[in-house]
């Protein structure tokens, strides 16, 4: 039995150590996602081009002007004659935040019920909505004497994350979609590869069974996963700062968990399709939903109940709170026992459904 | 060892959908000989290869090989038999070595056997100036001699080849054969279908597959000599206009060329076959030689498939 499996992982060692392309996306791909996560993803949006229409034209108006423009949050272009204008530029996309000071704007700051100053947001853009509404709860300073506008009712602290940086938001969960990705293509090439160079019919003459088949060739995939882990683990560290709060060994743990469910889930679909480009189709299916569900960029309770219950079938969307814990939030494996399990109950189920899809037969 | 026969299969049938590829085949297939199934693309030998190996299920009919059930004890029959895909399916981008060792370490062979044992195949079956190249760039020959040392490696009691040298050259298939009789006389019970007429020739028994039917079964001699045709051979140097000639005669069952040759099958109840199509010839105003001849196998196959199909000749050797 053991001669069997590692004659299949000893096989596939073989082909994957011919294979450059794959080989080159072990790395590459862990690597690309994190410098292009890591530095391109950034909800702490600033520079937003933005214009004003200064109806007011009072030195408190100016000073409004000067407040945003020392935010960084918007970086201001020559001011609009009118509302109409100023509609034109964010039509045309030159601009995506609009900030109008009407001529009362001094009398409408002393009217506690009425706004003083009205944003004009692009909402086409998601994150660019959310920091325009953030920068209309900041009022600027009372300054030359007036009363402030308002007080602050809550004072934010952000825990495990006081600098509030996305990369160290990202970058845990990153590893989840990393794996997530390399993991199912590959599997999900694995039966259907053989199947379709004409191997399969000689491998199932063989006595392997289907489990050691599995097995074998899901082995060297397991180390290849826990590589990737630390690679992101140790680019994350040194170039984003993203420290590991838990202990490396949960973290392992969880991960080789996940790796397991993502390798089965490439496992199953490499026996219900017929050629490698179904496969990889397939794959990308599962694919986007893990990703824009599971938390790793949409905060998972916002969404709808149906799809936080579609959500619960993707095993990407347990790695990530478990991730997240772990590194983050310094949790032990044993408090996200839930998560853990969910999981677990995960590979069994999608290993069951291989077994039963696959065959040692032509028909 | 047993002396029971190593195949037996009653009513063997298999569809896809609604095409029967495989219908109602009986054969006895005895041990320690090359027993061949010969008919062209589409006849069925496929199916029922693969059918008798365990990797289609029958849709009826019933499989014995080596004294076991198939599919139902097709696990327990995989140490017992060896096969031979009529694709090369060993791994391109594994060495011949590479490859022959996964073959051994799936058979359970530890890992002085397996030296051993690869050493031996390598030897044999002239492995050993190729033995590191990777299988995608040998040639048709070296392929199916790598592939039949993996077929061969587990000493099975029973060799199924599926269409072996269809891709190979002449010496290689000669080549070929001498390992495969080599083989027999080891104690090895080999099946063996081809298209090739030559082939068949050199089996001990024959099946003779067409559209799914099994359609004559013997040893190719008794074949031969069993033939329901009178063999008629005309030697002319206008074929076409002999061919002409002698096309609508109800007591020619059918006509084949061989090279300058035609070989005319005529209905064993005609009384001096030979006069008569001479006569036509001499109507029709084409000079020929005309003589009746002993059967080729090829004749056998004409009749056997309904006196309509023209059968692969053997390439030019």
């Amino acid at each position: 039995m053991l001669n069997r499996i590692a004659a299949v992982t000893i096989k596939e060692l073989h082909q994957l150590s011919r294979d450059r392309l794959t080989f080159g996306m072990i790395i590459g791909i862990p690597l690309m996602q994190m410098l292009l996560f890591g530095y391109a993803i950034n909800f702490d949006v600033r520079g937003l081009p933005g214009a004003v229409v200064d109806a007011a034209q009072t030195s408190g108006s100016r000073a409004l002007i000067g407040d945003l423009q020392a935010s960084g949050v918007v970086r201001l272009l020559a001011p609009s004659p009118s509302v109409p204008d100023l509609r034109r530029r964010m039509d045309t996309g030159e601009i995506q935040i609009g900030v109008v000071i009407p001529a009362d704007f001094e009398r409408r700051r002393l009217q506690h019920d009425r706004a003083a100053v009205q944003l004009l947001v692009d909402g086409s853009e998601p994150m660019t909505d959310m920091v325009a509404r953030a920068l209309a709860a900041t009022p600027p300073p009372a300054r030359q004497g007036m009363q402030a506008l308002r007080t602050e009712t809550f004072a934010v602290r952000t825990a495990y994350n006081p600098e509030r940086r996305t990369a160290v938001q990202i970058v845990p969960a990153l590893i989840g979609v990393i794996l997530n990705m390399t993991m199912v293509i590959f599997t999900s090439a694995a039966i259907v590869r053989e199947r379709e160079r004409g191997n399969f019919e000689l491998l199932i003459t063989t006595p392997v069974r289907s489990w050691e088949l599995m097995v074998g060739k899901l082995l060297p995939y397991v180390f290849i996963g826990l590589l990737q882990t630390t690679l992101v683990l140790i680019v994350g560290a040194w170039l984003f700062d993203v420290p590991i709060n838990g202990s490396l060994g949960d973290l392992y743990l969880a991960a080789a968990l996940f790796i397991a469910a993502a390798l089965t889930l490439g496992l199953l679909i490499s026996t219900i399709t017929r050629t490698q480009f179904q496969a990889f189709q397939l794959a990308f299916v599962t694919m986007l939903p893990s990703i824009l569900l599971s938390g790793f960029v949409f905060p998972f309770d916002g969404m709808p109940t149906a799809v936080r219950w579609l959500a619960q079938v993707l095993p990407l969307t347990h790695f990530v709170e478990m991730i997240r814990g772990i590194v983050l939030r310094g949790a032990a494996l044993h408090d996200l026992g839930w998560q853990a399990a969910k999981l677990g109950i995960f590979l069994v189920a999608a290993l069951a459904l291989t077994m039963l899809r696959f065959r040692k037969r032509l028909d | 060892m047993s002396t029971a026969p190593a195949i037996v299969a009653q009513g063997l049938t298999r569809r896809f959908g609604s095409v029967v590829a495989v219908d109602h085949v009986d054969l006895t297939i005895p041990r320690t000989q090359i027993y061949g199934f010969l008919g062209p693309n589409g006849s069925g030998k496929s199916t029922a290869i693969r059918m008798l190996c365990g990797l289609l299920v029958p849709t009826s009919g019933q499989v014995d090989v080596l004294d076991h059930q198939m599919p139902r004890d097709a696990e327990r029959m995989r140490a017992k038999l060896g096969y031979m895909t009529q694709k090369f399916s060993l791994w391109d981008d594994l060495t011949v070595i590479e490859n022959l060792q996964f073959m051994a370490r799936i058979f359970g062979f530890g890992s002085r056997e397996r030296t051993a044992r690869i050493a031996e195949l390598t030897r044999e079956y002239d492995l050993g100036s190729i033995a590191t190249q990777r299988a995608v760039t040998l040639s048709g020959g070296q392929k199916q001699r790598l592939a039949l040392a993996a077929a061969t490696l587990h000493r099975p009691e029973l060799l199924l080849l599926d269409e072996p040298t269809s891709a190979v050259d002449p010496q290689s298939r000669r080549d070929f054969w001498e390992s495969l009789f080599r083989l027999v006389t080891q104690g090895t019970t080999i099946l063996v279908s081809t298209h090739f007429m030559d082939e068949a020739e050199r089996c001990h028994g024959l099946a003779i597959l067409d559209r799914g039917h099994l359609v004559a079964e013997g040893a190719p001699q008794q074949l031969i000599r069993d033939i329901p045709a009178i063999v008629v051979e005309i030697e002319a140097a206008d074929t076409v206009g002999a061919r002409r000639a002698l096309d609508g005669d109800p007591a020619v069952l059918s006509i084949a060329q061989l090279g300058t040759r035609l070989h005319a099958l005529v209905d064993p109840a005609t009384p001096t076959a030979d006069a008569r199509l001479r006569g036509l010839l001499e109507q029709a105003g084409v000079a020929a030689q005309v003589e009746i001849v002993r059967a080729s196998l090829e004749d056998v196959f004409v009749a056997a498939t309904g006196f309509r199909t023209a059968a692969t000749s053997p390439p030019p050797q």
